[in-house]
């Protein structure tokens, strides 16, 4: 095999690499026994520990899956109302007036550059001192205006790229046949730019899953993390064995969404109805304006 | 009407996120360099080693690593890493090492993306000139992929500055856990969330800023 890096390999650079996979799988092999070692020594093999998972379902109706449906149901929520405030913030950052397009960069650049847990805690206060909404919600609310006022930001800024990233003639032709400035928008620059954004916006996904994990650390909302955690306090501290079990689905979960993020760049890329670059599906949880796009 | 800021100890919670983020850099700069040399490396098991680890880790919720740190690892296994008794000690390391494992993931992925960007004539051309291996990476790729490293990298800085806050799910005394405490004692909500913002608007923004100017003043033109 032949990269940038390292032409097609001899004889002694294949002996070479012999050498250096048997000492790597001595140091891994090296390492699982300690973990091994480490875990059993303080009993957290068990059985007992790891029985409430394997067999009957009581761990997964009354704990797993009430908080996975708390977990999605924050996600799609925060989805939801985020893309459409990211796509308007997005093409406001483009308009041509400048009393449009100052105010939405500074909201954009000012909720991007701030942790999304301190949005939620800010949202968490914000609902108990302005609203009456019940205590019981709150957490939830507290954690979608987190993630929605955090990714719709985001968005607008993979909005922004996406269109940016379309070649000057789709809009210069569709103003040389008379289109208005919204029609251009809306029928040439739109469609073709949302398609080349799917796979950036598929990968901000995972993004807004992963953070729904905060508001069950931090904001008491009952979701998949926090279940770990009443699941560990309730079979016998089976603290290893509980996370394990909570990360694995975070892991299917979150993978299943990249791997779909991924399968669908290069249907796009291969597919080549739109005439922009289709944006990457990497590094989305830092999309930068300068970088997306550009691939 | 700032006065209620004298009680807190605002410039200690700003230091220890600094603290956090700079200890987490560059470890996760050192082990996140060791992954995308196992991942782009010629040895099929280390490649393997690094996709499995980049995959897993950057799937699962910082919050979920950083919990387990503090429970798993801590409180059921009794690591202290050093920390002796001192609770708030062990609890800083724990969250270093979190933010180290989860954000070497996404820098692997930097680096990488920097290497890719490097078209695999200029190591074949070089080849051709007679340079050896070593002079190969050291004159022609390396430095190329270094220069369109930097804007990913700087992405992961300014994330990696924002996930400090996730230590205050296992109560390192950061500005997010002070920015609770201040809005659950003071009834001054928005001044209390405009002072914090401001923090991370002044930690972050400029980052960005230089870090996205050096990016471009250092990009290979192609």
């Amino acid at each position: 095999m032949s990269s940038v890096l390292y032409d097609a390999q001899g004889p002694r650079a294949k002996r070479r690499n012999i050498l250096f996979t048997v000492v790597f799988l001595v140091a891994l092999a090296a390492l699982l026994w300690w973990v091994f070692g480490t875990l059993n020594d303080k009993g957290q093999l068990e059985w007992a520990l790891w029985k409430p998972f394997f067999t009957g379902t009581e761990a997964w109706s009354t704990y797993i899956w009430p908080g996975l449906q708390n977990t999605l149901k924050a996600a799609v929520l925060a989805v939801v109302i985020a893309l459409p405030l990211g796509a308007a913030l997005g093409i406001a950052r483009l308009s041509d007036h400048k009393w449009v397009r100052v105010p939405a960069a500074v909201v954009v650049e000012f909720f991007r550059s701030i942790p999304v847990l301190v949005l939620m805690i800010f949202g968490l206060a914000l609902f108990a001192e302005y609203t009456n909404v019940s205590s019981d919600d709150r957490p939830l609310y507290a954690v979608v205006t987190g993630l929605v006022l955090y990714n719709a930001s985001v968005l607008a800024e993979i909005v922004r790229s996406g269109i940016l990233a379309l070649p000057k003639g789709q809009a210069e032709g569709a103003m040389a046949i008379g289109l208005r400035k919204g029609q251009v928008m809306r029928l040439i620059l739109l469609p073709q730019a949302v398609t080349a954004m799917l796979p950036a916006i598929v990968s901000q996904l995972v993004v807004i899953l992963k953070d729904t994990a905060l508001g069950g650390a931090i904001l008491t909302f009952p979701e998949l993390l926090a279940s770990a955690n009443t699941m560990s306090g309730y079979y016998g501290a089976n603290v290893i064995a509980s996370y394990t079990v909570v990360a694995v689905i975070y892991i299917a979960l979150n993978f299943a969404l990249t791997s779909f993020a991924s399968w669908l760049e290069r249907r796009l890329r291969r597919a080549k109805k739109s005439t922009g670059a289709v944006l990457s599906a990497d590094d989305v949880e830092t999309a930068d304006a300068g970088t997306v796009g550009k691939v | 009407m700032f006065d209620f800021l004298d009680k807190y100890d605002l410039l200690g919670a700003f230091w220890t996120t600094v603290q956090l983020a700079v200890l987490s850099a560059v470890g996760s700069l050192i082990w996140g360099t060791i992954l995308a040399a196992m991942r782009v490396g010629p040895v099929p098991l280390m490649r393997g080693f690094g996709t499995a680890y980049v995959n897993i880790v950057r799937n699962i919720p910082l919050t979920v690593i950083i919990l387990f740190a503090s429970l798993g690892l801590n409180q059921t296994l009794g690591v202290t890493l050093g920390g002796g008794n001192d609770f708030e000690t062990i609890n800083f390391r724990l969250a270093v090492l979190g933010l180290i494992l989860y954000t070497s993931s996404f820098v692997c992925e930097a680096l990488r993306s920097g290497i890719n960007t490097v078209p695999v004539g200029q190591a074949e051309a070089a080849r051709a000139l007679g340079l050896s291996f070593g002079q190969v990476l050291r004159l022609v790729v390396l430095p190329q992929a270094f220069r369109s490293s930097v804007v990913p990298l700087a992405n992961v800085l300014i994330a990696l500055i924002k996930n400090t806050t996730v230590a205050a799910a296992i109560g390192v005394a950061e500005t997010a856990l002070l920015m609770k405490e201040m809005i659950e004692n003071e009834a001054q909500l928005l001044l209390i969330s405009a002072v914090i913002a401001l923090v991370f608007v002044v930690l972050t923004l400029p980052t960005g800023l230089i870090l996205g100017w050096v990016g471009k003043k250092v990009a290979v033109k192609r």
